[in-house]
């Protein structure tokens, strides 16, 4: 079905900024095929028009400036009929040679034709308010916009796809479901309807629980994925740190030198570790000083402990714990830690036993970053900390969006409130509003329930209201 | 014929049935000169189906009919012959009750009341056109006599008599139902001014001699003990409770009607009005839930001065032979003899998408409809919104704005805000999963609820007034008190062992100790001595305060979201079918609908979150030019 009315039509270049073989640009609106007919040529020299444009045809000729009839570059165009494309309405993209001249020229000639430059996420907008994607899917296409790294990528994908939503949609179904029977036996008492009994409530409702559980598990590898984690590398002056930055940065950023205290202030680089974006934070030696600079190294130090999702502390293996290193390890009693035993090219003087004493939690390597030891089962430790050694899969859903985790956690907690009614056999009402509550939540993620609040939120991060 | 000018009434209400009496009481009450007409005044106020009032969420609507001001729970706590509360080990939300009427006693009681009402002018006589056009609005009502009543107001609460059939298996016949006449002309002059009509259908059962049956056979079910009334006016009820029965189709039973299936009007393709699916006939449940050994049936006295008896679950319309033999097939009435055979009824109804959240006709001034009328099913839901449409009738011609209870208000509000919202395709019924907000709108607060606004606006008597502010000070004179009074472990442990509750370890409030499932209000007499006497009514809310406390809490917090939305007005003028980025589909509802407020425009059917989502940013940009400009 056409969309009547007065659609503006939008257009911008679709592909990204710089130069690459090939630039896309797009058009949405009803004007956009009107547009495009006016800009195209055929080989032959024959303008597009409905006798030769088909839905969802590649078109091969030239787009040329109407004014003129001068050819701007050779293209290919494809004509997506409403509501069969992304926006679902009419559109048109014109592929063309990658270079800015050509692309902002073919823009320019959709715009004098009669489009108006499209907003920052308006295609999404648009596809959004057209009923084309829920609210979880247009969240995920902003978050595709902004993913920084392949995993995030991939995940942003899947949710754009609508696994969330199917998966989502799954569980409040099955919420549903028992809520509808709930009800059933509130509104019907004295009707011969099958009871249902606190047993089988409480089976159905660990069901959920355990579903809602499965999908917040994913949630922490998701967070990780989307937003990366925060590893602090420790450890006392010269032991090695910077050469451990240098390793994952792999260039020579961080000043690699035989005086202590070389590395004063804490130093940060964003690497990526198959995949996964990792902050790394350089810190600087934990030791008395009268230095006002070193003081606030120290500061930092553990202020960066503490923000950290994993901290890697390096040891000297060469020669004896020394007080300060037992002063670290006090410091990062409790924290997630990889202990490298540095310099495993030298004699060992200390060994794993040495470092369970004082952090007893933490994984050990034995590492030289000098000779380039233990350096891949490094790389490999991280990542399998950071995945929590899971292979996943590229169906499995992950949950990325803060929002959806909230709301997601805000269901599990319903849900759990509903199962200790159900096992301590408080009147059944209760166990209802908690299930409301929950597939309202749940609801929340695909937008089937309405809260202003949300909304705004999530309108301030398409461009809006101009 | 001549017509007869014969009296000025400020609002002329057409019928007298549960909608019918409740407008015209309303509005007399409110001081307008007004006229109920009924075609047999042998049928105010008639319970034509089920001889019982209340039970799930109409038990509600009970209550918040009286907290209003209205008649129905005065009129059930004077005539009824058995009352339970149902549900009461489900939450305190769906405590529900419901009374067995005597339904003559009713009619009697409800008419004796019409007829002493100041204002009120009860009259025999068939409408058989409204005065009106779309321009001016209503002008009066016609009757079959001739005679001519100008009303300012008109209020038609016709219930199923509008062009009603009766249907037998192959019997079909213009009839309203229980051998009253149906009402014709109406119905095609209503359709003449532009009234779009729709045909819905309901039933009831056959009614048997009780002499007939052998309750020997079956399950007697009792009424309750403690008697809780219905009106708030009232403290304490008693009367001879009558029993009913439970008894159950069998095999055979369902054997007789799948043989016989194809004789039912139902299934013989007869009807096209549209029933309840909450509603079966017995054919009905037989061939769709054919996996089910047996179906209940509650044998039901319909007075105290009558030997019939109603049969609940066994309404059909399936040849009275094809009754008979099926009826007889079940343990207990093996000899049972029929006096009214069950029947099928198919009337005329409106769309309730054409009123508005007054009740008023969106195209016809002045024009209000109630009830059946509406396209709901129940005595309770026509008698709220007979209220509701008597307290508008006369607030629209007083120039007052549209008196409204919202869902977070009351099962009324909810009923209406469903029907004129969202629209309905089988005759409506109240279900407590309908209430979002189900945990605050109880049958115990109905009248903090609501009689406050019944009081402002003009329909609560001060005796009522009164009662209510004394009942609820003290409810929370008492509450204050339990929250303040603590025991320790050495004076209540023993009580509480003796109890089965677990002991204490240091002091608590009585408060607190009534938090526990175990223990009740009643229960703790014993151990205080000092607590005042208390109504009924207070012991209820203070109880039910006490005890769920935080899930009230909770449930008042989702209200507060709710009134955001409510409050976001929407302008009546708004041009909606220009808005870009909304759905055509949701153009053309929102354009139809005009809803009041955002939060109207959300539950309208066929505007999506998405279509809201753009009417919200349309209005921001509109308030920010707005700005702008200013």
């Amino acid at each position: 079905m056409k969309r009547e009315g007065t659609n503006t039509t939008i257009a911008a270049i679709a592909t990204a900024y710089g130069e690459s073989g090939i630039g896309i640009v797009r058009m949405s609106g009803d004007q956009a095929l009107e547009i495009f007919s006016g800009l195209f040529r055929a080989p032959s020299g024959r303008p597009a028009d409905d006798s030769n444009i088909e839905p969802r045809r590649m078109m091969y000729g030239w787009i040329v400036d109407p004014a003129t009839g001068n050819k701007l570059d050779e293209a290919l165009g494809v004509y997506m009929k409403a509501p069969h494309s992304y926006t679902a309405e009419d559109v048109v993209e014109i592929q063309c040679h990658g270079s800015i001249v050509s692309l902002r020229r073919i823009l320019e000639a959709c715009l004098a034709a009669g489009a108006r430059p499209a907003a920052p996420g308006e295609f999404t907008q648009r596809a959004f308010l057209n009923g084309r994607i829920d609210l979880a899917q247009a969240e995920a296409v902003i978050d595709l916009i902004c993913a920084r790294t392949d995993a995030g990528f991939d995940a942003a994908f899947a949710q754009s796809e609508g696994v969330l939503s199917d998966r989502v949609n799954a569980l409040r179904d099955a919420m549903l479901d028992l809520l509808v029977l709930v009800e059933a036996n509130l509104d019907y008492p004295e009707e011969d309807i099958e009871e249902i009994s606190y047993d089988q409530l409480e089976d159905r409702l660990q069901q959920i629980n355990d579903e809602l559980l499965q999908l917040l598990a994913y949630a922490r590898e998701g967070k990780m994925i989307r937003e990366g984690i925060s590893v602090a590398i420790a450890g006392k002056p010269n032991v090695g740190k910077s050469s451990l930055l240098n390793f994952f940065v792999k260039e020579n950023r961080a000043i690699v030198t035989e005086i202590p205290g070389t590395t004063r202030d804490t130093i940060e680089e964003q690497v990526s570790l198959s995949g996964i974006p990792v902050k790394l934070t350089d810190t600087a030696g934990i030791r008395e000083s009268d230095d006002y600079v070193e003081q606030l190294g120290i500061e930092r130090s553990k202020e960066a402990f503490a923000r950290s999702d994993l901290i890697l502390f390096l040891a000297d293996a060469s020669v004896p714990l020394s007080k300060e290193d037992e002063d670290l390890c006090g410091l990062l009693r409790g924290l997630h830690c990889i202990v490298l035993l540095n310099k495993s090219d030298l004699p060992a003087v200390i060994g794993e036993a040495d470092i369970e004493r004082l952090l007893p939690d933490a994984k050990i390597l034995s590492t030289s970053l000098t000779e380039g030891i233990g350096l891949d089962l490094l790389e490999q430790t991280l990542v399998e900390w950071i995945t929590g050694g899971k292979v996943r899969r590229r169906e499995d859903v992950l949950l990325t969006n803060i929002r959806h985790i909230d709301l997601v956690r805000l269901a599990e907690a319903e849900i759990k409130e509903a199962l200790a009614i159900a096992q301590s056999g408080e009147a059944m009402d209760f166990a209802a509003f908690h299930l409301r509550q929950a597939c309202d939540c749940l609801g929340e993620i695909t937008g089937l329930t309405i809260d202003a609040d949300m909304l705004e939120r999530i309108f301030s991060q398409f461009c809006l209201g101009k | 014929m001549e017509v007869k000018r014969m009296g000025q009434f400020d609002i002329v209400v057409i019928g007298a049935g549960h909608a019918g009496c409740e407008a015209g009481l309303a509005a007399a009450r409110m001081g307008k000169r007004t006229l109920v007409l009924s075609m047999n005044l042998e049928a105010v106020a008639y319970l034509f189906c089920n001889p019982s009032i209340g039970g799930t969420g109409k038990g509600h609507l009970v209550r918040e009919i009286d907290a209003l001001g209205g008649q129905m729970g005065l009129a059930i706590d004077k005539t009824f012959i058995q009352s339970k509360m149902l549900n009461t080990a489900k939450g305190p939300a769906v405590h529900s009750l419901r009374a067995q009427a005597d339904k003559i006693a009713y009619h009697q009681e409800m008419k004796r009341v019409l007829e002493n009402q100041e204002n009120l002018f009860l009259k025999q006589g068939e409408v058989v056109d409204i005065d009106m056009d779309q321009e001016e609005g209503v002008r009066g009502v016609i009757l079959k006599t001739g005679v001519y009543y100008g009303a300012k107001a008109v209020i038609v609460a016709t219930g199923t008599f509008l062009k009603s059939m009766i249907f037998i298996g192959d019997a079909a016949y213009r009839s309203g139902p229980n051998g009253l006449s149906s009402s014709d002309e109406l119905a095609e002059k209503l359709v003449e001014r532009g009234i779009g009509l729709r045909r819905f259908k309901t039933g009831t059962p056959a009614r048997v001699l009780s002499k007939s049956l052998d309750y020997t056979k079956m399950i007697p079910q009792y009424g309750d003990e403690d008697i809780v009334p219905f009106s708030f006016m009232n403290e304490h009820l008693s009367c001879d409770q009558v029993p009913c029965h439970l008894a159950y189709t069998n095999e055979r039973t369902h054997a007789v009607i799948r043989e016989n299936a194809h004789r039912s009007a139902l299934y013989g393709g007869m009807i096209t009005g549209v029933g309840a699916r909450y509603c079966p006939s017995i054919e009905d449940k037989v061939v769709r839930f054919a996996d089910k050994e047996r179906h209940q049936i509650f044998v039901e006295p319909e007075s105290l001065t009558t030997d019939e008896m109603y049969l609940q679950g066994l309404s059909s319309s399936l040849p009275e032979d094809v009754q008979e033999a099926f009826y007889k097939t079940i343990e207990g009435m093996e000899h049972l003899e029929i006096v009214r055979p069950a029947y099928a009824i198919e009337y005329e109804c409106i769309d309730p998408l054409d009123i508005r959240i007054n009740l008023e006709h969106r195209r016809f001034n002045n024009l209000f409809c109630a009830g059946q009328f509406n396209g709901t099913s129940g005595y309770e839901e026509a008698a709220a919104q007979g209220l509701v449409a008597g307290i508008n009738a006369v607030r629209k011609l007083d120039g007052k704005p549209p008196f409204v209870i919202d869902r977070s208000e009351g099962y009324i509000g909810v009923l209406i805000d469903d029907l004129v919202t969202k629209g309905t395709n089988e005759p409506y019924r109240i279900m407590t999963s309908r209430a979002e907000y189900r945990l605050v709108l109880r049958q115990d607060n109905a009248d903090e609820r609501l009689t406050q606004k019944g009081y402002d606006a003009g329909l609560v008597t001060e005796e009522r007034y009164e009662r209510f502010k004394k009942i609820k000070a003290e409810a929370e004179a008492e509450r204050a008190r339990l929250s303040a009074k603590e025991v320790t472990p050495s004076s209540i442990n023993d009580y509480l062992c003796a109890h089965g509750s677990a002991p204490l370890n240091s002091r608590v409030t009585l408060a607190e100790l009534m938090k526990r499932p175990e223990i009740t209000y009643d229960m703790l007499a014993e151990i205080d001595p000092e607590r005042p006497a208390l109504s009924r009514h207070a012991i209820d809310k203070v109880q039910v305060q006490i005890k769920y406390e935080g899930y009230i809490s909770k449930q008042l917090a989702q209200i507060q979201r709710f009134k955001r939305l409510e409050e976001q007005k929407l302008d009546p003028d708004l041009d909606y079918l220009s808005m870009e980025g909304i759905r055509i589909e949701a153009r053309q509802k929102l354009h139809d609908h005009r809803p009041v407020s955002i939060g109207q425009a959300s539950r309208i059917s066929g505007v999506s979150p998405a279509d809201i989502n753009v009417l919200l940013v349309y209005l921001e940009k509109k308030r920010r030019s707005l700005r702008e400009e200013a």
